[in-house]
Order: C-alpha cells, then sequence, then structure tokens
C-alpha cells in the first residue's frame, strides 16, 4: 500500500508539496495527540495520525522520519507551518473525518504496526 | 564495504521519487534568466534567408529573434527558414517569413512559466527580456533540461562535499582527544522554533557518518530536552552537545526554577506542564523517561530556585564511530584479523 492509495481511499487533502506519492510505502501507523508518545512510539516510515496542526508535530515528523501526517477533524495547520513542513520534507495531510474513522480505513486498508 | 552500503542506502532514500520532487521544485526556484542562453543571436528583418541558414548552421541554433534598433519585432525560426528552402526563397528578406506575434518571458520568472508557455503555444523557444522589455537572452527546452541538470548536479555534489568533510574531520585534526561541540540557545515559551536545534543536531550527526538509528536515538533525547527548556524553564537555557568519534554527550542548562522532586519527574505520566502547553500535545509526562529510553547513560541535577542540568550520553559502538567511518572500519578489520 502506497500513501497514493491512502490518499486516494480516504479523500485525503494534501497540504504540502505534491509530489510521487506512489512512491512512497508506510511501514506502520500511531495515533495519538500527545507528541512525547509519538516520540515514543512511532515507528519509522509510519503515517501518524492526530488533530494537532501546530508547528511542532513538523520537528516530530521530521525527527522520527514518518512517511506522513494526517491531520484529523479539519484542523488546519498555519502556512508558516506548511512552510516549514516544505522545508524539512515532510508531508501533511488533512481530513475532516475524526482520528477513529481514519485509523479504521487505515485498519482496513491494511495497515499495520507490529 | 562501509562506503558501499552507504551509497546503497542513498540510492533508496534520495531514490527516483527525491529526484523528480527535487526536479519540480527547481521547476518554481530557477530563475528563467539562469538558464536562458545569453546574449541570444539575433537577426534583423532585411537580413537574407540565406544569411539565417548561414547562422543557423554555424551557431548551431534554431531560432533567432529580430531586431530593429533594440526592438523585437519578431521571430524567425527553423520551420520558416525550411518555408523559405521549399518554396526556393532563400534569398527572400527575413520579414517575409519572421513570425511577428511573438510571446516574451521575463529574466525574473520561475522557469515553470517557460515550460506553461511551452505547452501552450508549442513554440520551440522564447525570447526573453528584463523588466524594462529589452532583450536579453533566449530560451528553449534545452535550456531548461540543461540548467536543472546543473542544478541538480551542484546540489548532489555540495551535500557530497559536505558529507566529505564532516566525515575526515577528526582524522584531520591531530590532538589527544579532538571533540566538536554545537551549541544552542532555547527561549523560554518559543514553541515557533521548538525542535530546530534538534533537526540541525541530527543533520550534523547524519553528515559525521551517524547511522539512521544512531540520529534517531538523538534526535528523540535531544528533542525532548528541548522542549522542557521551551516548556519548563524561566528564561530558557543552553543546548551543549560534544561529538566525539567513540560518543556523544548532550547537554541541556537552564537557570530555573528547577524540578522539586527528580524521581516524581521521572515518573512515566506526571507532568507540571499548564493546560495552555497540554493542549499542544506537550505535557504528557514522557519525556525524561523517552530520554532515558534513548540513551545510554542519563544524569539529571537540579535545584529549586536554581536551575536544573541534564547530561545524556550515547556510547558508540566501533562500527558506530563518527569521523571517518571507513578508516576505523578498515583498522576495525585489520585488528581483528591480527588477534586470530
Amino acid at each position: 500500500m502506497t500513501l497514493q492509495d491512502i490518499i486516494q481511499q480516504l479523500d485525503l487533502a494534501v497540504l504540502t508539496q505534491k509530489t510521487d506519492f506512489s512512491t512512497i510505502t508506510p511501514a506502520a501507523g500511531y495515533a495519538s495527540d500527545l507528541l512525547s508518545c509519538v516520540m515514543a512510539g512511532a515507528r519509522r516510515k509510519a503515517v501518524w495520525v492526530t488533530l494537532q496542526a501546530h508547528a511542532n508535530i513538523v520537528a516530530v515528523a521530521a525527527l522520527l522520519d514518518l512517511s506522513a501526517v494526517i491531520i484529523t477533524e479539519g484542523a488546519m495547520p498555519d502556512s508558516s507551518t506548511i512552510a516549514k513542513a516544505n522545508e524539512e520534507g515532510v508531508v501533511l495531510l488533512s481530513t475532516q473525518k475524526p482520528t477513529f474513522l481514519v485509523v479504521g480505513r487505515l485498519w482496513e486498508m491494511g495497515l499495520r504496526t507490529e | 564495504m562501509n562506503t558501499d552500503s552507504i551509497r546503497a542506502e542513498r540510492v533508496i532514500t534520495d531514490g527516483a521519487a527525491g529526484i523528480i520532487t527535487r526536479v519540480e521544485e527547481l521547476a518554481y526556484e530557477l530563475k528563467v534568466g539562469e538558464v536562458m542562453t545569453s546574449p541570444a543571436r539575433t537577426v534583423t528583418p532585411d537580413m537574407r534567408m540565406s544569411d539565417v541558414l548561414a547562422l543557423f548552421r554555424d551557431f548551431k541554433v534554431s531560432g533567432a529573434p529580430v531586431m530593429v534598433n533594440g526592438q523585437l519585432v519578431g521571430i524567425v525560426s527553423i520551420a520558416d527558414l525550411i518555408r523559405a528552402l521549399q518554396e526556393n526563397n532563400t534569398p527572400a528578406a527575413v520579414s517575409e517569413y519572421m513570425t511577428t506575434q511573438v510571446t516574451t518571458l521575463e529574466a525574473g520568472s520561475p522557469v515553470i512559466e517557460a515550460l506553461k508557455l511551452f505547452a501552450k503555444t508549442k513554440v520551440g523557444r522564447l525570447p526573453v527580456v528584463d523588466q524594462a522589455g529589452t532583450l536579453v537572452g533566449i530560451i528553449t527546452k534545452g535550456d531548461i533540461t540543461r540548467g536543472v541538470l546543473r542544478a541538480l548536479e551542484t546540489d548532489y555534489q555540495e551535500e557530497e562535499v559536505r558529507k566529505y568533510r564532516a566525515r575526515h574531520l577528526f582524522e584531520d585534526i591531530v590532538s589527544d582527544r579532538t571533540s566538536l561541540t554545537l551549541r544552542y540557545k532555547i527561549q523560554q515559551g518559543d514553541f515557533a522554533h521548538g525542535g530546530n536545534a534538534s533537526s540541525h543536531i541530527k543533520r550534523a550527526l547524519v553528515r559525521l557518518g551517524a547511522s539512521p538509528q544512531l540520529a534517531r536515538r538523538c534526535g528523540i533525547a535531544i528533542y525532548e530536552a528541548e522542549m522542557n527548556l521551551i516548556i519548563h524553564t524561566t528564561h530558557g537555557g543552553v543546548i551543549r552537545v560534544e561529538i566525539e568519534p567513540h560518543q556523544i554527550v548532550m547537554e541541556t542548562i537552564d537557570d530555573g526554577p528547577g524540578i522539586e522532586d527528580i524521581d516524581l519527574a521521572m515518573t512515566p505520566g506526571y507532568s507540571t506542564a499548564p493546560d495552555s502547553v497540554r493542549e499542544l500535545g506537550f505535557g504528557a509526562g514522557m519525556g525524561l523517561k523517552n530520554i532515558q529510553r534513548c540513551v545510554d547513560d542519563m544524569y539529571l541535577d537540579s535545584t529549586l530556585g536554581r536551575g536544573t542540568r541534564l547530561e545524556m550520553r550515547i556510547f558508540l559502538k566501533p562500527e558506530e564511530q563518527l569521523g571517518d567511518t571507513n578508516a576505523l572500519a578498515d583498522r576495525a578489520g585489520k585488528n581483528g584479523g591480527m588477534s586470530q
């Protein structure tokens, strides 16, 4: 499953620069709004689902080499956060759906964390 | 061996996807003026098409702006020349065959604008003008390809040179004990720049030859410590990272308020973060525990009212040593052989 499949099937908005998402294969998933939990629990190349939308999610995603951040419930990062994400090569995606639904869909698609 | 694995890793991470992305970025970053051919070979309306033929042949160009007293009045291309040849009319004046409806581009426009125009107008070349409308050059798709390749090569070489220099840093300097010290000032409450120092430290370690796992461990530990300075201190503090081939010592120092009960602070889930900070997703009470998990040695010293000093140490295995990884790996290999 590629990031392209996830974006299409979950109908996610791409907030950062568009690249060839079909070459990115997420290796795991993680959901939390507490940054330290993410630091402790998210695997490399994971997709992180959160409703946090402030600039620090970019630092967390970059430090952990995450595949993408899915921001839920329509929370919207400001333009400087998006600019910072582009600079760091972090993919930010957005949806109106709540975290629970997004995680459920990712699980159905076969995304697992061992 | 080591070089090969480093190279293989780069191919995967930067792979085709990365390069496509960078090309797209470059289409927005590079300016028309940076990739165009300048000055352009120009002709005048009263020149003969046979002169155009000679110009195209001699200078290997496929089109030329037509100028009168410094004013752009048209463009003549190889297609126009072919028409003249078919009609056996090469003595004719350029003005008879040139195109007068000319689309121009400003030198300051991003290359993406040129690509859009090429797609829209189907022309092979576009004259480039400055802000005053004066002709400064000409651009073709070939110029763009060359410009992008040149920029990609520069990018690649710059990062390679940086990595090469960093990897040999320790090797080139002779002392009984060489270390590299990085220092960062962190302001209390500066959430907007939270994680910047950690990112810079992580990048420095990668350039020094750290494995992704090692860079990640250091990154997580120093991020938690950096956020603690932003969230919990009175004025902020400093981060100091001392890198040696065999170990990394990371340290944060602040001048208050200090931790009342260190054992309690180390308890997972315990946090003194205010609600405003918790709303941002901090204050899970996991920070110090995360640090402990990532480093080999952690030392926390705090006096209430005076400040806190946190020291984190990571010891590097022989195959992880920073500086010149190849030389160290070779040495380790030779030693292994001798002991057998």
